[in-house]
């Protein structure tokens, strides 16, 4: 089966040690984590992980099912790239003298709407936020020109399905409300 | 903390009295209706033994004399009753030695909560005296895991414990508790937990599977069914037994769904996998719909996944959705409360008898009888087989003892011969396979069921690995008995070394002390037996002894397990010898 970049979103109670819990799931099967962020979701008090590898489908779907299976877990879902809205941000930090004096640079940043977000004597930091590829290719331009520093965020993503997350907390109140 | 279970905000109506944390502790087990714990004191834990010496007369702590025995204890204490096992030890090394039965607990559903005291929470990462971080470590093999460092956490984390321990799939759960937060002070008032809103114990039935599910079978020429432990800690013992009679379909097990169906049950037609039984294992890839109930597939149980009951539609009754299609795809899965869904597919079932099929079942124990049953019970071969003595506790256990084995070729004789007339007879480390498991798990088992007889069965090397609760048994005289197959090897890797390695016994050769002077030295009742004309009185006086008692038979040094399905081959490969 062919491998594909999968975006897997976990909905978590905000518990220590849950990281280290989902981290080692896949730890346990060899899969390289590709990137991983976590934040509030848009559900008061519940965490979301997006974590992104490259895997067949027979694979994400057994880990997905390992990952529900943790306590603190609500639910968990994996997406493809196109049933997904994904971006990624980097910093890229150039010397003051290489940017002021090559318009090359200036040009790349307008045709890749790039941003500059410092400046200073020495050096100006550059943000760029798109797809991992607009990144790349940031990047590669700006090699040439010695990158005092490049780093670039966790694959942040949304999903042009819904996910039920509330329906599920609200069940869960209902019926024990109830009981 | 962030804990959201049912009774999160809801405020509790019972009185509240203030207490210490470790006296918390003692107060939340009397809650959950434990009655016996097994343990190891140390530093860390010290403030809840203090408790424990107050609350002596209401709980029963074991001193066991090593952690992982306190583990294997409770497991055994679990599996043989059904309820949660408790251990207790301290932080550091007490805690790094729950790590082998926790594992155990983990790989076969043991419903168990492991509470462990911590260095004070002012100490967490400076590498204090006996600290170890036991949640890091036990993450992998926990269903769950926390650590209070505030005593007014105890209660509701407890309540958790409990709850996520015993619901849906079981499995084991640690608890790590700071020294100061079991010295510290809350106001205690306890709630049970009925619920928490992240984690669902089972799916909910569909009704629809069950129905796809009971016509595939109702159309069925060759079924077959493989149960597992799941029928027994779904408790649905005989709602597979009328299954399988109103449905007359051959019934295998797996080696933790032992005794769930009785031994003389006309459909039951054995084990399955790498020593089970010529039968059901040729049959799996003969069979026209393979039945999995509360089983998942292991592969000591499937050998070469490729070559498995490919030509076989698969029914998969399963409480875990991870399980299905985990290692076997399931055409039909059926996924929920086992009791809920056998319940529903008996309903739905046809009357048959499948007699012919059966008679395949029937022609094939034929076959294994005479290649390999007859001579492991020859009464005239040369030394004494494992299976001979299996035979001699069953003539006089009757089926109805609990045995407890270890793990090797002892275990495999103990699973293939021993009689069982009824469920949570079998207590065995299955998917972990841990050696010196029995020991322990048979104190435990006889403590939890003091009116059944139990009977350990373990081999001279796993023996050695948890010796020492000999003490624990000579201590609280718990009347177990301890039948010690000695072959002077350790016998399935030698067998392995003898037929994959050309004979090389790389360090499986066993120098034994005087098991006898041993045993004596804990003041046990000790025999021993060289001969079979001494067998069957030997065995009859450890039955007949209210006392714990140690009784040593010399075995066949070299003798094999078979059948064998030698690993990567398929289950219809499987040799008779």
């Amino acid at each position: 089966m062919e491998k594909k970049n999968y975006t897997v979103s976990i909905y978590t109670e905000n518990n220590l040690g849950l990281l280290s819990r989902i981290a080692a799931i896949f730890l346990k099967r060899h899969i390289n984590i590709e990137s991983i962020t976590a934040s509030p979701s848009e559900v008061n008090e519940v965490m979301r992980f997006i974590i992104v590898v490259k895997v067949t489908e027979e694979q994400i779907k057994k880990i997905v099912g390992q990952i529900e299976k943790q306590i603190e877990v609500i639910k968990a879902f994996y997406h493809t790239d196109a049933e997904t809205i994904y971006q990624e941000t980097a910093l890229y930090k150039i010397k003051s003298e290489d940017f002021l004096d090559d318009h090359n640079i200036q040009d790349f940043i307008k045709e890749t709407n790039a941003r500059i977000v410092t400046v200073t004597k020495k050096f100006f930091v550059i943000e760029k936020t798109g797809k991992r590829s607009e990144v790349d290719a940031l990047y590669e331009k700006l090699k040439p020109y010695g990158l005092m520093q490049f780093v670039r965020s966790g694959t942040i993503a949304v999903t042009k399905n819904e996910m039920p997350i509330s329906g599920i907390l609200e069940k869960f109140n209902t019926t024990n409300s109830l009981s | 903390m962030q804990v959201k279970t049912a009774s999160f905000e809801k405020i509790s109506t019972k009185e509240t009295t203030t207490v210490s944390g470790a006296e918390a502790v003692i107060k939340c087990l009397l809650e959950e209706g434990v009655e016996t714990i097994y343990g190891y004191p140390g530093g860390a834990i010290m403030p809840v033994y203090d408790e424990l010496y107050k609350y002596q007369k209401e709980i029963h702590h074991v001193l066991t004399r090593h952690e992982q025995g306190a583990t294997h204890a409770a497991q055994g204490y679990a599996r043989a009753s059904g309820k949660v096992g408790v251990a207790i030890a301290t932080s550091g090394p007490g805690a790094t030695n729950l790590v082998t039965g926790i594992a155990d607990a983990q790989i076969d559903s043991t419903p168990m909560v492991c509470i462990t005291g911590q260095v004070g929470s002012h100490l967490l990462g400076s590498d204090a005296f006996q600290e170890t971080d036991i949640v890091g470590i036990s993450t992998p093999i926990t269903k769950w895991n926390y650590q209070v460092t505030k005593a007014e956490e105890i209660p509701e984390v407890i309540a958790k414990a409990f709850y996520i321990a015993k619901s849906g799939r079981p499995g084991p759960v640690l608890v790590d508790i700071t020294k100061d937060a079991q010295f510290a002070s809350l106001e205690f008032s306890y709630k049970k937990c009925s619920g928490i809103r992240s984690y669902k114990p089972y799916p909910e039935l569909n009704l629809l599977e069950v129905e796809r599910a009971a016509e595939v079978i109702n159309n069925a020429n060759k079924p077959m069914i493989v149960w597992g432990q799941g029928v027994i800690l779904g408790g649905a013992e005989e709602l597979l037994k009328n299954v399988v009679e109103k449905a007359g379909i051959p019934a295998a097990w797996t080696i933790l769904g032992l005794s769930a169906l009785p031994t003389d049950h006309p459909l039951n037609v054995g084990m399955v996998g790498m020593h089970g039984n010529y039968a059901p294992n040729m049959l799996t890839n003969e069979c026209d719909v393979l039945i999995a109930i509360g089983m998942r597939f292991d592969d000591r149980v499937t050998g070469n996944l490729e070559k498995y009951a490919k030509q076989a539609k698969v029914i998969h009754f399963e409480i875990d959705p991870a399980e299905i299609n985990k290692n076997v795809k399931a055409d039909y899965p059926v996924l929920g409360d086992v009791k809920e869904s056998l319940k529903a597919l008996l309903e739905l079932l046809e009357p048959n008898s499948h007699k012919e099929w059966h008679q395949q079942f029937k022609d094939m124990y034929k076959t294994e009888y005479e290649k390999v049953i007859k001579g492991n019970l020859d009464i005239n071969k040369k030394d004494l087989g494992m299976a001979e003595v299996i035979q001699q506790i069953n003539n006089q256990s009757n089926g109805d003892a609990i045995i407890v084995s270890d793990v090797g070729q002892h275990q495999m004789a103990a699973c293939r011969y021993a009689k069982f007339n009824g469920t949570r007879s079998n207590v065995t480390s299955g998917g972990l396979g841990t050696m010196g498991f029995a020991l322990p798990a048979a104190i435990g088992a006889k403590m939890a069921k003091p009116e059944r007889e139990v009977v350990a069965v373990i081999g001279d090397g796993g023996y050695q690995m948890t010796i020492q609760e000999l003490g624990t048994i000579f201590q609280t005289k718990v009347p177990v008995k301890i039948v010690l197959l000695n072959n002077g090897f350790l016998g399935m890797v030698r067998q392995w070394q003898q037929m994959f390695f050309d004979k090389r016994y790389a360090s499986t050769t066993m120098v034994n002390p005087d098991f006898i002077t041993i045993a004596k030295g804990y003041h046990i009742q000790a025999k021993q037996v060289t001969e079979r004309s001494q067998l069957k009185d030997a065995v009859k006086e450890m039955m007949e002894s209210d006392e714990a008692y140690f009784l040593e038979v010399k075995v066949e040094q070299e003798e094999n397990v078979f059948p064998m399905i030698p690993t990567g081959a398929a289950v219809s490969d499987i040799l008779l010898e």
